[in-house]
């Protein structure tokens, strides 16, 4: 009834190939983004509790929808198995911090989006094996940079600026004349920033995707010898696909640390995270960008719900108990989700769009 | 001149000078090793017989050995907790069998490779909920483990043999013997290569897929407990474990996926170039090498010899 197309007529090639070709589409995607953009904000910046619904659950929220973008290039639409996320977005966020310092008159959000190159450049290296392997074999390269990744983090002293810490601490940052990141940055703004980057980016990737170098990435992933056939060259597609996934991590990663964390050790880029984006891919469902933003909201809010639940219906519970039930049902979910959905919550939601299509008379 | 002098020769005359500290090198990094290669070969059962890249296998090996641990806290007798815990093991092959694998036959193989991620997820929190997260001490003595070390005198200097660890090198031994013997004279055993060697055929001819599953799991679970006992008597029980078993993958690159003699050579080869390379080049890369140096030996054998050193060649190219 409300979600028909009957009477939208595409009368040239522009309105037909474009991103949201249903008007109720339209409206909703510019609902969800007045929601971001206004109302969030608006919340955060009046209630009470709005300091911590912008710090804790927001900003993260949409940094990880971002990583998860970037993990689901690679992994839903060029097809290369990745378990070195953590890493990539440690590339992005470390030189982000040693442009910040050396550079300091350099604007943050250039800064943010520089980093991202550089985590393209690493994750380009990493991704050279790809080229000769693929599937499981190239996880375990992935994890390769990983864990050398890792090492370098530590080991490179230069990386953090010889802090005896060995942490990334951001110091107050301004830029158009307010401070936009640092300890006393005001939650409304960093998440406004964080929003507005995250929402240019996935607009950047969506188009990326439906072009020609995401169409060579999907033929690279469906059937890789018909793909080359076809004059789709592999190393350029899968290159392309870990460039732009690593800038994406990257970008992230940088994020995390100014925006969100505010200090941040090597730890933030562990393997461990590495499977938390991954599980935002596979929940959310993989090739699909509404599903990494759905994934990433799952995966981080559920165990906050997990954790406040017990406690507002009057149950005494560890946070030990918390932390090990919440990794008990997220690993139930997986393969829940693996063996009846594989296409994750993007899939669940194309399906009620269907119904909703044809409803409230499906037979007629 | 400096730097190449002490990536290839200081390190080589710092072994030469003083080799009984060699040989202590070489027996540490030849049980760390023997470790490696058991947690391999808990991978290879399972990859050989169903498909599956369990990455859940360093999980297991932490599980089996905080069940045991955590039933004698409980009370239990130290050989009846071992007992029980085969048995937990068991009743695990059997449940994974049934959730995990059977509704995800056929699927693509990353995507059962994700499917053991989630399950040892699932099993880390299970482990942690009913065990308790704390690291514990072996239960070494009670389980009639030796303790202590002896000194030989090799080459004018003292090497230490810790008693538990020759222990380790037998029982590991023990237990690759006991395997082969499984697989070559049992009939579950030859159901089992059977498998292995074509799942179409050995269905036709009435093999169970799903009971063979369920068994190789089980054998797997066995060969993590033993791996975890091992392990937790050398350091601690903890979940750290989880983290450096995934060595066994670089392993099992380099010994081939398919191949039993091929991970237990190539987790031997890597406890020991790991150990030498740490001990005598780590220094210059500021230490703590071990953790990414098997990976990227790996990464090379990806490279060059894909296959491993002992695998089938299986790999296709595009």
């Amino acid at each position: 009834m409300f979600y028909r197309e009957a009477g939208q007529f595409k009368t040239d090639y522009k309105s037909d190939s474009a991103v949201f070709p249903i008007l109720q589409d339209r409206v909703g995607i510019a609902f969800m983004i007045f929601l971001a953009l206004v109302v969030v904000p608006l919340y955060g910046w009046s209630s009470s509790s709005g300091e911590f619904f912008l710090n804790g659950i927001m900003i993260p929220f949409m940094i990880f929808a971002l990583v998860t973008i970037g993990l689901n290039i690679l992994m839903g639409y060029a097809g290369q198995l990745s378990l070195g996320t953590g890493a990539f977005t440690g590339v992005g966020a470390y030189a982000c911090y040693k442009l910040i310092t050396h550079f300091p008159e350099l604007n943050l959000i250039v800064a943010v989006l520089m980093s991202g190159f550089f985590a393209a450049a690493v994750g380009i290296i990493f991704g050279l094996p790809s080229l000769r392997i693929k599937g499981l074999y190239l996880a375990v390269t992935t994890l390769a940079a990983q864990f050398f990744l890792e090492w370098l983090f530590i080991r490179w002293e230069w990386l953090y600026n010889y802090d005896p810490s060995g942490a990334l601490i951001v110091p107050d940052i301004t830029a158009f004349g307010i401070i936009i990141a640092g300890p006393s940055a005001n939650a409304v703004v960093k998440y406004l920033v964080v929003t507005l980057i995250v929402i240019f980016m996935t607009w950047i990737a969506s188009n990326v995707i439906r072009g020609r170098i995401g169409r060579s990435w999907m033929m690279i992933r469906d059937m890789d010898i018909a793909a080359e056939l076809m004059g789709v060259r592999p190393l350029a597609a899968k290159l392309s696909a870990f460039a732009m996934s690593s800038f994406y991590c990257g970008v992230g990663g940088a994020m995390m640390v100014f925006f969100w964390l505010g200090a941040a050790e090597v730890e933030s880029f562990d393997i461990n995270h590495s499977f938390l984006f991954l599980f935002m891919v596979i929940i959310g469902g993989m090739g699909s960008l509404i599903g990494s933003f759905m994934g990433a909201a799952f995966i981080w809010v559920l165990p906050i719900i997990i954790k406040f639940l017990p406690a507002t219906i009057g149950i005494e519970i560890y946070p030990s108990t918390v932390e090990h039930i919440n990794l008990m049902i997220i690993g139930g979910l997986i393969v829940f989700f693996l063996a009846v959905e594989p296409n994750g919550l993007a899939r669940l939601w194309q399906l009620a769009k269907e119904k909703l299509r044809v409803w409230p008379f499906p037979y007629a | 001149m400096e730097l190449l002098h002490s990536i290839f020769i200081g390190p080589f005359a710092d072994m030469f000078s003083d080799l009984s500290f060699l040989i202590q090198v070489l027996w540490e990094g030849f049980v760390q090793g023997t470790l490696y290669a058991l947690i391999a070969l808990g991978f290879v059962l399972i990859f050989k017989a169903s498909g599956v890249f369990n990455f859940a296998q360093g999980i297991m090996v932490v599980f089996a050995v905080l069940a045991l641990v955590g039933l004698y806290e409980a009370g239990v007798p130290a050989w009846l907790a071992l007992i029980l815990t085969i048995g937990i093991m068991g009743l695990l092959a059997i449940g994974i069998e049934r959730v995990v694998l059977r509704p995800l036959v056929n699927q693509h193989d990353a995507i059962l490779l994700m499917a053991t991620i989630g399950l040892a997820r699932f099993l880390s929190g299970a482990g942690q909920f009913i065990f308790g997260g704390e690291n514990k001490a072996m239960i070494t003595e009670e389980l009639g483990l030796p303790t202590g070390s002896s000194e030989a005198e090799i080459f004018g200097g003292v090497v230490f043999f810790e008693h538990l660890d020759i222990a380790a090198v037998i029982i590991a031994g023990l237990l690759v013997a006991a395997l082969a013997v499984f697989f070559s004279k049992t009939r579950i055993g030859r159901a089992l290569r059977a498998v292995a060697d074509d799942h179409q055929a050995a269905l036709s001819v009435g093999i169970s897929l799903n009971q063979i599953w369920a068994i190789v799991w089980f054998a797997a679970g066995i060969v993590a407990l033993v791996t975890g006992i091992m392990w937790g008597a050398r350091s601690d029980v903890s979940f750290a474990l989880e983290i450096i078993a995934l060595k066994a993958l670089a392993v099992l690159i380099i010994g081939g996926f398919t191949s039993i003699p091929g991970a237990i050579i190539a987790g031997i080869i890597v406890g020991l170039v790991e150990k030498l390379f740490e001990i005598y080049w780590g220094s210059l890369l500021g230490g703590g090498v071990e953790a990414w140096f098997a990976y990227i030996v790996a990464l090379i054998f990806l490279l060059f010899r894909p296959q491993g050193l002992f695998g089938e060649k299986i790999i296709e190219r595009v």
